[in-house]
């Protein structure tokens, strides 16, 4: 008699935990008009929505998946299920959401983070929000944070149908398109003008669903001289489906105001990331990203920002980690649109166990940009001799008035380095572990300390068994 | 009968099929100094990272013993841990990890215990005194950014902290001026006092040894030992040179 062997999925870390699936409602695989008007009409979309969503999708049909960046072949569109609505409604108090989503969020430590004095926790769960807590403080200084499902239809409801995939139109690119048509929760956030929000709000995302991708759409606009930091941060659970994620994010920066936008993404090692951001500044205004990519098989993210008023500064934070299996293709887009604007980009990419780790980046001074600078560093640390780094700077300058610069630096890990760390006790992991943290820390330390925690314990993560 | 702290048996070594050391010998009880010298190029550097076990440094033939134990084919962080202990001659930067930390993950890593914060900032205060060190450096990234003589007082404080039973220093005095050798030299010092250390110096003068006694003294030339002899030796090299041993 034969016996079968089953051999059971390892246990990675503490975001591969999965939970028992238990849908309330999901729709048919793959993309039709009917889907799209039945998704609308489980939203109780506004009809300018549904006719936004229609028209999307019949863009998204006409454009082609882009051939110039890594392979998408695994990405079967035709069995991605669009949307899963977790069985909870939306909850403001901790103790009315279903345990085993608690759970999920326990171990990724959201009540701990609250505890932590963060202000309004927004995670989201699936494709719906099931835990939304404002701090009153946020609140009485007038500054809104909501998910874009209860925005679309309140009090702000006019302002989000004037930014609403404005910045990043559905004819960007397919997957823009996709969003476009399916998008599905996400955060909006408004701050009044003069207002400085004193703690960050932080969003948290999870896709816990087998063949579920996740569109969620951010809409944050900071008026007039306001100051906002807004995290973000990604964890899935492992899945033997492909899995997309095409979010969008939309960040509107006014007059002199100032947003810092982090992002921590450790997607599930078969995720599609095809995410796209852009920031629009006005004058003297400031967009910071702070962005560390460490999940999904494959990446597209290149974060944009258009420096559209005199004296408005773009910086740019980032470092990406490519392991075993892991094409991330990441950077940044910049384009200055005005007199006396700058944009500073400093980049880390980390490549092990044979990933590949490309940054890419494009700089564009118009006419108009007078007096401009541009500053681009980029630097690569490859850990082993079977990894791959790849620097594609591109830059279009149209005026003979601006000052811009690059930089790219491509290295290994230093073997004397490792020596003298093991000649004081380390073991050679822990060498290595340390050598590359200590690369990422232009991203770790613009984090909020308890993320950099996190981000350090993850690149660690990564790390264990890299000797072999 | 005692064991030697450490025995190097017809040590030979090599680099990228390269010998560079020819079978060297050289015995080393608890509680001794030795110091090495030798021409520029002969193999001092390359004894000091083969006993402490650097891989580029492949050990051909022979046998490194700590406390009676082969060490020969242990890992530097296994060596580390059984008492060795090497000043580097050219300290590595390394970002990312503040001077505090990497004392406390070296404290950490020779023990079981949690090491009590207080407890740990009093003792490193109390040497970078001794050191004439800045507090502020224990913030700053391990070495980055440090000066040479900052460097090499940071090697001198790690010492004093880790408090190893065999410390190797390599020319821990070069670079420095004199003031802050003297200042190496106090440190280096309080380490036998305190520590009951054992010491094995490679080194070109005799600044640095002022406050110790030297047991041994060890000549290597082209790879070999060439000449053996007490601390007398040191101040005998310094004015006539290596001409002799050259033969």
């Amino acid at each position: 008699m034969k016996e079968k062997t089953k051999v059971s999925d390892i246990d990675r870390n503490i975001y591969d935990i999965k939970d028992e699936e238990k849908d309330a409602y999901r729709i048919e695989e793959g993309l039709t008009r009917e889907i799209v008007e039945k998704l609308s009409k489980e939203k109780n979309d506004p009809d300018w929505m549904r006719e936004f969503r229609l028209k999307a999708l019949d863009i998204y049909n006409e454009l082609q998946v882009p051939e110039w960046g890594p392979s998408i072949e695994g990405l079967n569109m035709d069995e991605i299920v669009t949307y899963v609505r977790p069985n909870t409604k939306m909850s403001a108090k901790w103790s009315e959401v279903p345990d085993d989503i608690k759970n999920t969020f326990d171990r990724l430590g959201i009540p701990e983070a609250e505890r932590q004095s963060l202000a309004g926790v927004g995670a989201q769960y699936d494709s719906e929000l099931v835990y939304h807590n404002v701090r009153k403080e946020v609140e009485e200084q007038g500054v809104i944070y909501t998910d874009m499902e209860s925005a679309l239809k309140g009090e702000y409801a006019e302002m989000v149908k004037e930014h609403f995939m404005k910045l990043v139109p559905p004819t960007d690119h397919k997957f823009a398109a996709l969003h476009g048509a399916v998008w599905s929760g996400g955060s909006f956030v408004y701050v009044p003008p003069g207002v400085s929000v004193e703690i960050p709000l932080q969003s948290y995302f999870r896709l816990n669903a087998p063949g579920a991708g996740q569109f969620e759409h951010t809409l944050i606009i900071v008026d007039e001289g306001a100051d906002l930091h807004f995290i973000e941060g990604c964890s899935a659970p492992k899945y033997n489906v492909a899995n997309l994620h095409a979010g969008c994010v939309e960040l509107f920066v006014g007059k002199g105001a100032k947003l810092r936008y982090s992002t921590i993404e450790n997607w599930s090692k078969n995720m599609y990331n095809l995410n796209t951001k852009r920031a629009k500044v006005e004058e003297n205004g400031r967009i910071e990203w702070v962005s560390g990519s460490f999940g999904s098989h494959v990446s597209y993210l290149y974060p944009m920002s258009v420096l559209n008023g005199k004296g408005a500064r773009a910086e740019f934070t980032g470092v990406t980690f490519a392991g075993n299996d892991q094409n991330l293709d990441t950077g940044t887009k910049v384009i200055h649109n005005a007199e006396n604007t700058s944009s500073y980009v400093n980049t880390r990419s980390i490549s092990k166990d044979g990933g590949v780790s490309t940054f890419r980046s494009a700089v564009v001074i118009t006419e108009k940009a007078k007096n401009s600078k541009s500053s681009v560093s980029c630097e690569s640390l490859m850990v082993d001799n079977i990894s791959r780094s790849d620097t594609i700077p591109a830059m279009d300058i149209r005026t003979r008035f601006a000052d811009v610069g690059h930089e790219a630096k491509i290295g290994k890990i230093s073997d004397d380095a490792v020596f003298y760390l093991m000649s004081r006790g380390l073991s050679e992991e822990e060498a290595k572990a340390l050598i590359v943290s200590g690369f990422a820390d232009n991203v770790s330390k613009e984090l909020p300390v308890e993320y950099a925690v996190e981000m350090n314990n993850l690149i660690r993560l990564e790390m264990k068994g890299s000797i072999g | 009968m005692a064991e030697n702290l450490l025995k190097v048996e017809n040590l030979t070594v090599k680099v990228d099929e390269k010998e560079i050391l020819h079978g060297i010998n050289m015995e080393v009880n608890a509680g001794e100094t030795h110091v090495i010298m030798g021409p520029n190029g002969a193999g001092k550097s390359t004894l000091g990272l083969a006993i402490m076990g650097n891989p580029k440094y492949t050990v051909s033939e022979g046998k490194i013993s700590l406390d009676g134990e082969d060490i020969t084919e242990e890992p530097a962080n296994e060596r580390a841990k059984k008492g060795l202990f090497l000043s580097f001659q050219a300290p590595i930067e390394v970002p990312g990890i503040t001077l505090s930390e990497f004392l406390r993950n070296a404290l950490q890593q020779r023990s079981d215990k949690r090491i009590k914060f207080w407890d740990f900032k009093k003792e490193v205060e109390e040497n970078m005194e001794l050191l004439d060190m800045d507090e502020k450096y224990l913030q700053r990234d391990l070495n980055v950014g440090f000066s040479g003589g900052e460097k090499k007082k940071a090697e001198v404080l790690q010492l004093l902290m880790i408090k190893p039973k065999l410390a190797i220093l390599d020319e821990t005095d070069s670079g420095l001026d004199v003031d802050a050798v003297k200042t190496v030299s106090k440190g280096i010092s309080e380490y036998m006092k305190k520590c009951g250390g054992t010491l094995l110096i490679i080194t070109h003068n005799t600044r640095i040894l002022e406050s110790l006694s030297v047991d041994k003294t060890h000549i290597i030339v082209k790879g070999k030992l060439a000449a053996e002899g007490d601390g007398s030796m040191v101040q005998k090299i310094i004015e006539n040179g290596f001409a002799e041993f050259e033969k």
